[in-house]
């Protein structure tokens, strides 16, 4: 049972996924999409881990690969991390904004009243 | 180590849980930001430091404090609609 | 929901489609038209507009039987799917390599070289550091990018100073909860705390070569300092030294600096142009070359980025 770390990512993934397809909030769907990115962050950090070494910061002058962990993936994910709270945030002001104009969070009365709006206007 | 880093495996599986089966927006917020912090610490135990400041001060902070202001801009919003439908409405054509 | 544009005859396709059906005098007719065309009316005196119909709280309709039927049936079927897409995953993770092997494929030559000569080459103690500030460079390019889009789009959705003046009346008396209540707890222990994580997340940037941390995450670290700020003495002191220009220049000035120091090799070739600035002594502070530099630089961008984050939810305004 080695792999308890991507079991665990891809359970997040897949709550945070359903979260997102399943919910008729606006936020909890936003929420959703900010765990299923954690979960994929994860997975990938398991993936650079190697059991007995160490962080990958140079300590008295030792730089054998031997030593220390993948640094790889630990990089990608530091630029995930960061681009993911960028996109959770326009999508939060996006939210606002739908929230003003349609008074609700509910995607089905706004996608209802954005329909009567439309047959109203036109 | 291995005991630490199942209990905190297991503590994001059930924040995630939690989210997921509550109603109320607040909680859910809440309980996001604990889930991060859970995250912050299973970086460290994975022997990558850098993930586990940039998570703690991006996810736990500015991510969850981004939500906390929304829920506070919608409830501004929701407040003030109301008080204009009250006072509003008796007067206006 | 998608509408005919009412002025499809004169706008550009409408035009185009028009030519190509008629010929070339079908445009200096509609010209002559959009000239002759009044000037539109000036706009009212400053009166709130009224808030519309639907913006007011109706009752949710009760689903019928058969919408609920399909709301269930949705339900069970996207559940189905995601267990679906886990079961998959999961099989296929068994079948990889285990966790924390050495022999896996992923720690191949490249993490060789990079841990091996990163130390000689770049001269920062923090291979990570490294990686992504000199190896990787145009990978945090992009993300510095990506942060500054973000915040130049929610700029554009959330900013309040519009155009329209009754607009304007009508979210400032939204907005009115702007100003602190004189919390005075708040207050003595933001004035105590906040030069120390100021002061900590200077620290992790200028020593983001050399312990963990780095630009994000100090940069991070400081912004949170920030809105701690803005939270604690209400905007007016915030704007004595972070306005709207201020978070114009400095963003513009690191993003730049950035780009013209890493971004030049689209005309150089894959190696850079030969560095005057030698990696230096590793262990100090101003070594590895550029690194200690383009961490400020994103440093800075960061910080300015979640606190115009933040308060454009706040307040609707740098």
């Amino acid at each position: 049972m080695s792999h308890l770390t991507e079991l665990a990512a891809i359970i997040l993934f897949g709550i945070g996924f359903t979260l997102l397809l399943v919910d008729r909030n606006l936020i909890k769907k936003i929420i959703g999409f900010s765990m299923t990115d954690s979960g994929m962050y994860l997975y990938l950090a398991a993936k650079g881990y190697i059991t007995g070494r160490k962080a990958p910061i140079v300590v008295n002058g030792v730089t054998e690969m031997e030593a220390y962990i993948n640094p790889i993936p630990a990089g990608l994910v530091l630029t995930g991390i960061v681009v993911s709270v960028a996109s959770s945030a326009v999508m939060l002001a996006l939210t606002v904004r739908l929230y003003r104009r349609y008074g609700t969070l509910n995607i089905d009365e706004i996608a209802d009243r954005a329909g009567r709006a439309g047959k109203e206007d036109a | 180590m291995q005991v630490l880093m199942i209990l905190l495996l297991v503590l994001v599986i059930a924040c995630a849980l939690a989210v997921a089966l509550t109603k109320n927006l607040l909680t859910a917020a809440v309980v996001f930001m604990t889930q991060s912090l859970a995250l912050s610490v299973i970086w460290l135990i994975l022997e990558s430091p850098d993930l586990g400041i940039t998570e703690a001060a991006v996810g736990a902070g500015v991510d969850s404090l981004l939500l906390f202001a929304t829920l506070k801009k919608i409830r501004a919003i929701d407040a003030s609609i109301r008080r204009k439908e009250e006072d509003g409405h008796g007067e206006a054509p | 929901m998608a509408k005919l544009r009412e002025n499809l005859p004169s706008s550009r396709w409408g035009r185009f489609l028009r030519w190509l059906r008629e010929g070339d005098d079908v445009l200096d007719r509609s010209m002559a038209e959009a000239l002759e065309a009044p000037a539109p009316a000036p706009a009212d005196a400053l009166v709130p507009l009224p808030i519309p119909r639907r913006l007011t709280r109706t009752r949710q309709r009760n689903l019928t039987r058969m919408e609920k039927r399909l709301r269930a049936l949705y339900v069970v079927t996207a559940v189905l799917i995601c267990s679906g897409i886990i079961a998959l995953l999961l099989v296929t993770t068994a079948g990889l390599p285990d966790f924390g092997d050495p022999d896996n494929p992923a720690n191949n030559e490249v993490p060789r070289h990079y841990i091996e000569k990163g130390l000689e080459e770049t001269g920062a103690v923090n291979i990570v550091a490294g990686m992504i500030l000199d190896y990787r460079a145009f990978d945090t390019l992009g993300e510095s990018n990506v942060l500054f889009v973000a915040v130049c789009a929610v700029i554009i959705l959330l900013r309040l100073h519009s155009g329209d003046p009754r607009e304007r009346l009508r979210d400032e008396a939204d907005e009115r909860s702007r100003e602190p209540g004189h919390d005075i707890i708040l207050q003595v222990v933001a004035a105590l705390i906040i030069p120390l994580i100021l002061l900590f997340g200077v620290y992790v940037i200028l020593n983001g070569h050399l312990s963990p941390g780095g630009g994000f995450s100090g940069g991070a670290v400081m912004g949170a300092a920030l809105i701690l700020f803005q939270l604690a003495f209400g905007e007016r002191h915030t704007a004595r030294f972070f306005t709207f220009r201020t978070f114009r220049i400095v963003s513009v000035l690191a993003l730049g600096f950035y780009a013209s120091a890493k971004a030049y090799s689209f005309f150089t070739g894959a190696n850079h142009l030969p560095s005057f600035i030698t990696p230096g002594i590793p262990g100090k502070i101003f070594s590895a070359g550029l690194i200690p530099y383009l961490n400020i630089a994103v440093g800075m961008v960061v910080c300015c980025t979640m606190y115009a984050l933040y308060s454009l939810f706040r307040k609707g305004d740098v």
